[in-house]
Order: structure tokens, then C-alpha cells, then sequence
């Protein structure tokens, strides 16, 4: 009896969805996993290496591709490695048992006197003469996976657990054409969207002269209810006449976000689905002592480096695609809704964009590109937006108050745990209820999706993290799914688990402090989980960690800990800083235990991103409104600078025998606390809102 | 009416003819000249994804009419170096591994070279200065500085030599 397939394999059993040989010498293996700049490629490769015994140099990796690669659905929520890496090694090593069958037969000898070595078949060490491509013709991939196939023993890993360079990047330090952005087809026109404000909204006047004038060159008009498009052949025709735009096209019916909403208590009050979750609440019947505290966060934008992009043709009654979202499959569905086409008519491809870090703007720009194609047959559409426009309409992170409610035992530890949260959605993603933007605009928009957050099976959205790892008897988690949020919100890096991180573990350094305790020695009391100890243990270690330091002298340290969805990589981070009338990150220390590492430097690679994002939306990000998104650009929406990151020192917890766990997403919890404790240590007082501004910490200051 | 316009793009004479002499020189280098390393990240003149040196000096652009750079030598990131014979910055952010996504990286290793060319020595402080009009918004930013102190040390030896 087989062990049931990795999820994603038992999804797309057929072993040719993952593996060819399509020349000599050359391996293909391909993955639904797309490149998002954390890596995911490289680590493929050296898996595919491994299992098949070849050299990583013979590997390519498709990725992203509805025509030929797996389905599995999106790049997300830390998963390509734990379920798609591991989908992947099987999928090789039945692969190779495969061809081990075959070369068995075709040189009349039993499997066992066979190996493998860069691809060749050797009998007791010597060559047969056969390897995977002589022996390809005859062997039919088309079958479904069983799971026979022997994975490697971790002893024998070569490739895997080596910090072997990222395949990607050196085309990218060369400046080759590497992104979406520099794909380039004949006859191809650049497009820009005159974006709809809001659902609802639609054209007044479209004063077609004044945009011309501004193109200074040849423009043409697409449009479809209230969806306007303006494209020529010249980009920077194309791009005056869209900037242009803005003032030369009037709505009605807008909308526009007031200061007044960007704040997290403006969700207090509003239309709600209630959700509650863990141990009834059974009140306080024994009198204990009581401690509640709140904690707040803005909107955060994803803010990728480059704003989106999207490429389509139709042609023939065949829609292509090319896009940098985190799904094609989701994006086809969605297309093939949107435009009354069947999916079968369309091809997305994936291409890599620049850094993603959740539901940005990909599938909206793609969108735009195929509603446009749609109505210029023939003729290849590349969309760009604008920076603005990215800052603008990118679904943002939402705005989250959690209050923390802890009754407690004699010890002053908890014993009955209450997060309770008000949170918009973190879930609009095409196919998962969320409506493509170019579609709000179009003659017959589609209706508005029922309000959902992502399910608690896959690590639940606005609840994410929101339960303690620790030994609480009690712990529950009450969640007002507030349904009309100011702006469109959607997934961004960790979602829920920043802001819940955050909360929960300052109250933890909150009830330390109460307690008359250390922080580290303080976790360690309330925590049995033998590798949640390791990596504090581990942190405070690096950090040399000193117990009962005074607060309130300027600078701090501080500690938090998380485990990401309670079930993935474990993490502990250190942070020091110093606080005078801004913060000043000086040093960061982080301890991770993500089980087997595929690469060791693409790991702390990402868990050193996860670290700098985090400070950088701890200390300075907010999406500001006033007359609607009033954070449109890097002046008006700053992110963390040069001059200002921290040293980062990072060590993991390799525990080979253990599933790989994803980890582009573990640190931005514990990170956001971890500062947030240090500052407390810093100032000697509470500041539960982020960011952490100049003005809030004057605030605080001014008090004491 | 289309108007020529000469200068040099990596030590090569360019002349191209355009209708409107305020295109900016990153839509020249992109879609007439074929050179996609320099990257569009904002049309802001904010991000430095458009860094080229102009006669030396590290400018962004994104918004820099196509006019104003009329005989000039402009540097781009192909001029630097490629796989067979790689810039010292560009050696060592491949073996710094310094970037996720990379997309920043075109117009940082740009920066880092305007740097270098005026300060062979620069602390970590001189570093950071240099490139805080380059926005990496993976937190690549240790590594990208670590590769730019080996490249200095390396190009320190070299001239030693």
C-alpha cells in the first residue's frame, strides 16, 4: 500500500506534466511554482538534480504555464517547497524508476544492479551504454505517478542542502531581458488603462482632443463601457496621452477613501460576519486577574518595485496570455469568465515580473491586456501601468485592530487567551471570489463576491497566527470580518500573521514585564514545543541575550517568536535599536528552524528580505487617504532606505529529516514584534500602533 | 517631423531619429536601441531602477528627454560587463548572490559604480549614501553592499597589480 501522493501530484498525476527529455542531455521539469524573486526555480532545479541524478547544468525549469505545467493553483502562503518541492521529488524519483524498469529490460539485468549517474546507466559501476535519452523514446511518461519511486536518503542529497547560486540572477546583473516588462512581440502596441475609480463609476466626458495633444504622437481609443483604453505604437505616446488622461476624463458616481477611514478603529462599528473560532468562552468564574491590551495597523501597500504588467493576443479564437501573477490557472478561469471565453481557448504564460510579495497588480494588468486584445484581434497588446496607478488600484493589505484579552494564573502567566480581531478580507484573488479591476468597468460587471477570508484549513487570512503557540489552556479567536472596507483589500506577504504576531507577542513581553520576568525566560516557561524552544534558545544565544537590562535608557532590545500559520517554519528574532525622535535600527538576530533546506543561502536570503520588509512597514509604511489614496508614489509612501537597514545575522535550524517549510513569510511577525518589544525596552513605554512614526513616538514620549 | 539625435550608448555611436525630442532616454534605450537592462520602475525619477551614467555622472532616465544627452557618452548596465566578461560589481553580486527579485539591481550596480569610480574605498556609511536613491524592495540591501566592498576590494588589487 503506497502512501497517498503529494497533494499536487495526486492533482496532476501524469508523470509528463513534470518531467521531459527533450534532447540529449537536457532534463525539462516543470512546475506550477512561479518565480516571484524568492528563489523557487533554483530550488527546483536542485531537487529535480537529486532524484533524477543528473547534474543541475542539464536542468531547465518551465514554470507557469497553462499549456504544459502542472496546476497548483497559486505561488503562495510559503507552500512552493513543502507541498511543491515535495511534489516535485516524487514526481522525479518515480521518473527514474521508470527508466530503471526499461534499461532493467533492455540490458537484461535486475534494477538493483543499476544506478544513475548525470543521467547515464551503470550496471555494478559499469557503463550500459543507456541513459535517460537513448532509453526515452521507449519510455512513456504520459502515466500517472504511483509514488513507487525510491526519494533519496537525506545522505545522499548532493544538490539539495548545498547553496548552490540562484539560476536567474546572473541575467539580471547582466541586464539581459529578463522580465515581462522587456518581452517584446512584432506589431506589438503599448496600452495604458484610463482606470475606472471605483465599481460603480462611470464616464462623463472624454475630452479626446486635449488627450491627443498631450500624446504628441498617434494614439487610438478602446473602449467598452466604461472600461477606456489608449494605445499606439509609441510608449511614450502612449504614456503622455494616459498621464493626460486623468484630468481630461470625467466620472460620475466616484468614490473617494477620507482620512478618516485609514485608521484601524474606523473599523469598529462597521458591517461585520462574525467568526469565532477555538474554546468556548467560558467567562472569568474564577475571578482571575485580567489584562487586555489593543493593537492597531494601517493599510500596507505591496509596493513592488516595478508596476505591473501584462501581455495578450488573440488570434484565431485563441487568447494568449503572458503575465507575473502568482496563478495562471486561477488568472485562465477568471479570463474565461470575464471575457465569455471557454479556458480552453486560453494559454497563460507565466513571466517573471519584479519582486511579489501577494496579490498585487499582475492579474489586473493581464486582464487589461486580454480585454484590450479582445477587441484588437491580430494584434499583440502590452500593458504597463503606471507607478502611480499601481500605488493607486493594487489591492492593498487591510487595516487590522486585534485586541488581546489574557486571564491569568498566580504566576502572572495566561491561562485562557482572547484575540479578537476587526479586519477586512485578506482574500480578493481572481478565483477565489475577488473580481479582476479592467472587469468592474466592462458593460456587464460581475456582481460583488460574498464576503470570505481565506480559509482556516489553509491558514486562515485575518486570523493567521492570531492563536499563541504556547501552553494556554484556553485560547479562542474572535473575528469581525468587516465587509465594506474604504479600498479593495487583498493578500500581502503573511497576511493576518504581522499584525496578530505583533499583538500577541508584545502582550507576552506586556505580561513579562507585569510578571517581573525576562522576555526570553518568560516564553520559555509557556512553551513545551521542543523546536519553538530551540530557535528562542537559539536567538537569545546569538544575540547574547542579558536578562533584566533597565528600560527607558534610549536604546532596547527585544524578542519575539512565532510559528507561521502554527504549523510551518519556526522563527525567533532579536532585534536592537535606539530611539531618539525616530528609531534607529542597529541590529537584527534571527534564529529559524525550517526543516529540510533545499538551499541554505536562498533560505536566509529570504528570511533577510522578510526581516527588512517587516521594519520597513513597522517603522514607516501606512497607506495614507484624503480624497481618495493620497499614497501614490515612493514620496508619499516611503519604504526603508539604504542608510537605514539593520545588520542582519542569521542562523538556521537545519533539521534535515523534518518537511521543508517555506519561510519567505515567518520573520515579518516575529520581526514587527521584536522591534516593537525593543522600542518598549527603548522608551520604557507601550506604543501598540503602527507604524511606529516620528509623531507616535513623540506622543508617547510627551507623556511620560 | 523626426529630428536625429547622436551620442554614444557603451562606447558605441548611436544616432536615432524621433518625432518627439522629449522621449526619455530610458524609452530610446528600451524600444529603439534594443537595450532592456535598464529598467522602468517608477517615470518619477524616485525609484533609480533607470540609473545610466551621463559622461560619468549616475543619472536616472526615466524622464531625461532624449534631447538634453545630444553628444554625450551615456553607460548603461550592458556596458559594464556580461557573462564572459564580467564587471568586478557584477562578480560580486553573483557571488554575493546580492538580489531576490533583481529587478533593482540594473540601476544599483550603477550607482555602485559611480561610487566606485570617485572612491575606491568607500565604508559601508559611504555606501549606503551612494545608494539610497535606489530603492530594493526584497531587502537585498546587505548583500548588495557586502558585493560592493568585495568589488572595491577587488578592483583595489587589481590597480595594485
Amino acid at each position: 500500500m503506497n502512501a497517498p501522493l503529494p497533494g499536487p501530484l495526486n492533482d496532476n498525476p501524469n508523470l509528463d506534466r513534470w518531467v521531459a527529455f527533450p534532447s540529449p542531455g537536457k532534463v525539462t521539469v516543470l512546475t506550477g511554482r512561479v518565480e516571484l524573486g524568492q528563489g523557487v526555480l533554483t530550488a527546483m532545479a536542485q531537487i529535480a538534480a537529486d532524484e533524477l541524478d543528473v547534474a543541475i547544468e542539464r536542468v531547465t525549469v518551465r514554470s507557469g504555464d497553462t499549456a504544459k505545467a502542472p496546476n497548483e493553483g497559486y505561488t503562495a502562503g510559503s507552500q512552493s517547497i513543502q507541498f511543491g518541492g515535495v511534489a516535485m521529488r516524487q514526481a522525479c524519483a518515480d521518473v527514474r524508476a521508470l527508466f530503471l524498469d526499461q534499461a532493467a529490460k533492455v540490458v537484461g539485468c535486475k534494477v538493483a544492479e543499476l544506478s544513475i549517474d548525470d543521467g547515464r546507466i551503470y550496471r555494478n559501476g559499469i557503463s550500459t551504454g543507456q541513459d535517460y535519452w537513448t532509453l526515452s523514446s521507449a519510455v512513456d511518461l504520459g502515466v500517472k505517478a504511483t509514488g513507487d519511486g525510491v526519494r533519496k536518503r537525506v545522505a545522499d542529497f548532493k544538490s539539495i542542502g548545498a547553496s548552490g547560486g540562484r539560476l536567474d540572477l546572473p541575467g539580471k546583473i547582466f541586464g539581459e531581458s529578463a522580465f515581462i516588462h522587456d518581452m517584446q512581440i512584432d506589431g506589438m502596441a503599448h496600452a495604458r488603462v484610463v482606470r475606472q475609480p471605483n465599481r460603480g463609476a462611470t464616464i462623463g466626458s472624454i475630452d479626446e482632443n486635449a488627450i491627443r495633444r498631450a500624446a504628441k504622437g498617434p494614439i487610438e481609443f478602446v473602449r467598452s463601457g466604461n472600461f477606456l483604453a489608449i494605445l499606439g505604437a509609441d510608449e511614450t505616446a502612449v504614456e503622455a496621452a494616459s498621464v493626460a488622461a486623468v484630468n481630461h476624463v470625467t466620472w460620475q458616481n466616484v468614490e473617494v477613501a477620507a482620512p478618516i477611514q485609514q485608521e484601524a478603529n474606523w473599523l469598529l462599528q462597521r458591517p461585520v460576519v462574525e467568526r469565532i473560532f477555538g474554546t468556548p468562552d467560558a467567562g472569568n468564574p474564577q475571578g482571575r486577574e485580567r489584562y487586555e491590551a489593543t493593537y492597531t495597523r494601517g493599510y500596507l501597500a505591496h509596493a513592488s518595485i516595478s508596476p505591473s504588467c501584462g501581455l495578450a493576443l488573440f488570434k484565431d479564437a485563441k487568447l494568449t496570455v503572458w503575465t507575473h501573477c502568482q496563478g495562471v490557472y486561477p488568472l485562465r478561469a477568471a479570463l474565461a469568465k470575464t471575457l465569455k471565453l471557454e479556458p480552453a481557448s486560453i494559454v497563460v504564460h507565466h513571466v517573471q515580473g519584479s519582486g511579489c510579495y501577494g496579490h498585487n497588480g499582475a492579474d489586473d494588468a493581464a486582464a487589461d491586456a486580454a480585454i484590450i486584445a479582445m477587441q484588437k484581434p491580430g494584434q499583440p497588446i502590452r500593458v504597463r501601468w503606471r507607478r502611480e496607478e499601481e500605488f493607486i488600484y493594487e489591492p492593498k493589505t487591510p487595516a487590522m485592530m486585534v485586541k488581546v484579552r489574557a486571564l491569568l494564573d498566580d504566576a502572572g502567566k495566561p491561562v485562557d487567551w482572547t484575540q479578537e480581531i476587526w479586519s477586512p478580507t485578506h482574500n480578493q484573488r481572481p478565483g477565489a471570489g475577488g473580481n479582476l479591476l479592467g472587469a468592474l468597468a466592462l458593460p456587464d460587471p460581475p456582481p460583488e463576491p460574498p464576503p470570505s477570508d481565506v480559509p482556516e484549513a489553509n491558514g486562515g487570512g485575518a486570523t493567521r497566527n492570531a492563536e499563541p503557540l504556547y501552553d494556554i489552556p484556553a485560547k479562542r479567536i474572535l473575528h469581525h470580518l468587516v465587509t465594506e472596507a474604504p479600498v479593495r483589500t487583498s493578500a500581502l506577504r503573511g497576511l493576518g500573521a504581522m499584525p496578530n504576531v505583533f499583538a500577541l507577542e508584545c502582550c507576552i513581553d506586556e505580561l513579562a514585564e507585569r510578571a517581573g520576568q525576562d522576555p526570553v525566560q518568560y516564553r520559555l516557561s509557556i512553551t513545551a514545543d521542543k523546536r519553538a524552544r530551540a530557535v528562542i534558545e537559539k536567538v537569545a544565544a546569538m544575540a547574547k541575550w542579558i536578562a533584566a537590562t533597565p528600560r527607558g535608557t534610549g536604546t532596547g532590545r527585544g524578542i519575539a517568536f512565532a510559528r507561521y500559520k502554527n504549523r510551518a517554519a519556526y522563527s525567533a528574532v532579536v532585534v536592537e535599536l535606539s530611539v531618539e525622535e525616530e528609531i534607529r535600527l542597529h541590529r537584527v538576530w534571527c534564529a529559524t528552524d525550517a526543516g529540510l533546506v533545499i538551499n541554505p543561502d536562498g533560505v536566509i536570503n529570504q528570511l533577510e528580505g522578510g526581516i527588512i520588509q517587516s521594519a520597513s512597514w513597522v517603522l514607516k509604511e501606512q497607506v495614507r487617504f484624503d480624497n481618495g489614496i493620497a499614497s501614490f508614489d515612493w514620496e508619499t509612501y516611503p519604504v526603508l532606505k539604504f542608510s537605514e537597514v539593520p545588520e542582519i545575522e542569521i542562523e538556521l535550524i537545519n533539521t534535515k529529516d523534518e518537511v521543508p517549510l517555506g519561510v519567505g513569510e515567518v520573520t515579518a511577525g516575529p520581526t514587527a514584534a521584536a522591534i516593537g518589544n525593543a522600542v518598549s525596552h527603548a522608551l520604557g513605554a507601550h506604543i501598540r500602533d503602527l507604524p511606529l512614526t516620528r509623531e507616535r513616538i513623540m506622543a508617547s514620549l510627551l507623556k511620560e | 517631423m523626426s529630428k536625429k539625435f547622436d551620442f554614444s550608448v557603451n562606447g558605441q555611436a548611436v544616432s536615432v531619429s524621433l518625432d518627439n525630442e522629449e522621449t526619455p532616454l530610458l524609452n530610446v534605450l528600451r524600444n529603439d536601441l534594443g537595450l532592456m537592462g535598464t529598467r522602468f520602475g517608477c517615470g518619477l525619477e524616485q525609484c533609480g531602477c533607470c540609473m545610466v551614467l551621463v559622461d560619468g555622472v549616475p543619472e536616472k532616465c526615466c524622464t531625461k528627454p532624449v534631447w538634453s544627452v545630444t553628444g554625450k557618452n551615456i553607460i548603461t548596465v550592458e556596458g559594464l560587463g556580461n557573462a564572459a566578461r564580467p564587471h568586478p560589481l557584477q562578480q560580486a553580486f553573483i557571488d554575493e548572490q546580492a538580489g531576490q527579485c533583481g529587478y533593482c539591481l540594473a540601476g544599483i550596480l550603477i550607482s555602485a559604480k559611480a561610487l566606485l569610480d570617485k572612491n575606491p574605498e568607500p565604508s559601508r556609511g559611504e555606501i549606503a549614501q551612494a545608494l539610497d536613491g535606489n530603492i530594493c524592495r526584497c531587502g537585498s540591501h546587505n548583500r548588495i553592499m557586502r558585493a560592493v566592498e568585495k568589488a572595491a576590494a577587488v578592483m583595489r588589487a587589481g590597480k595594485a597589480r
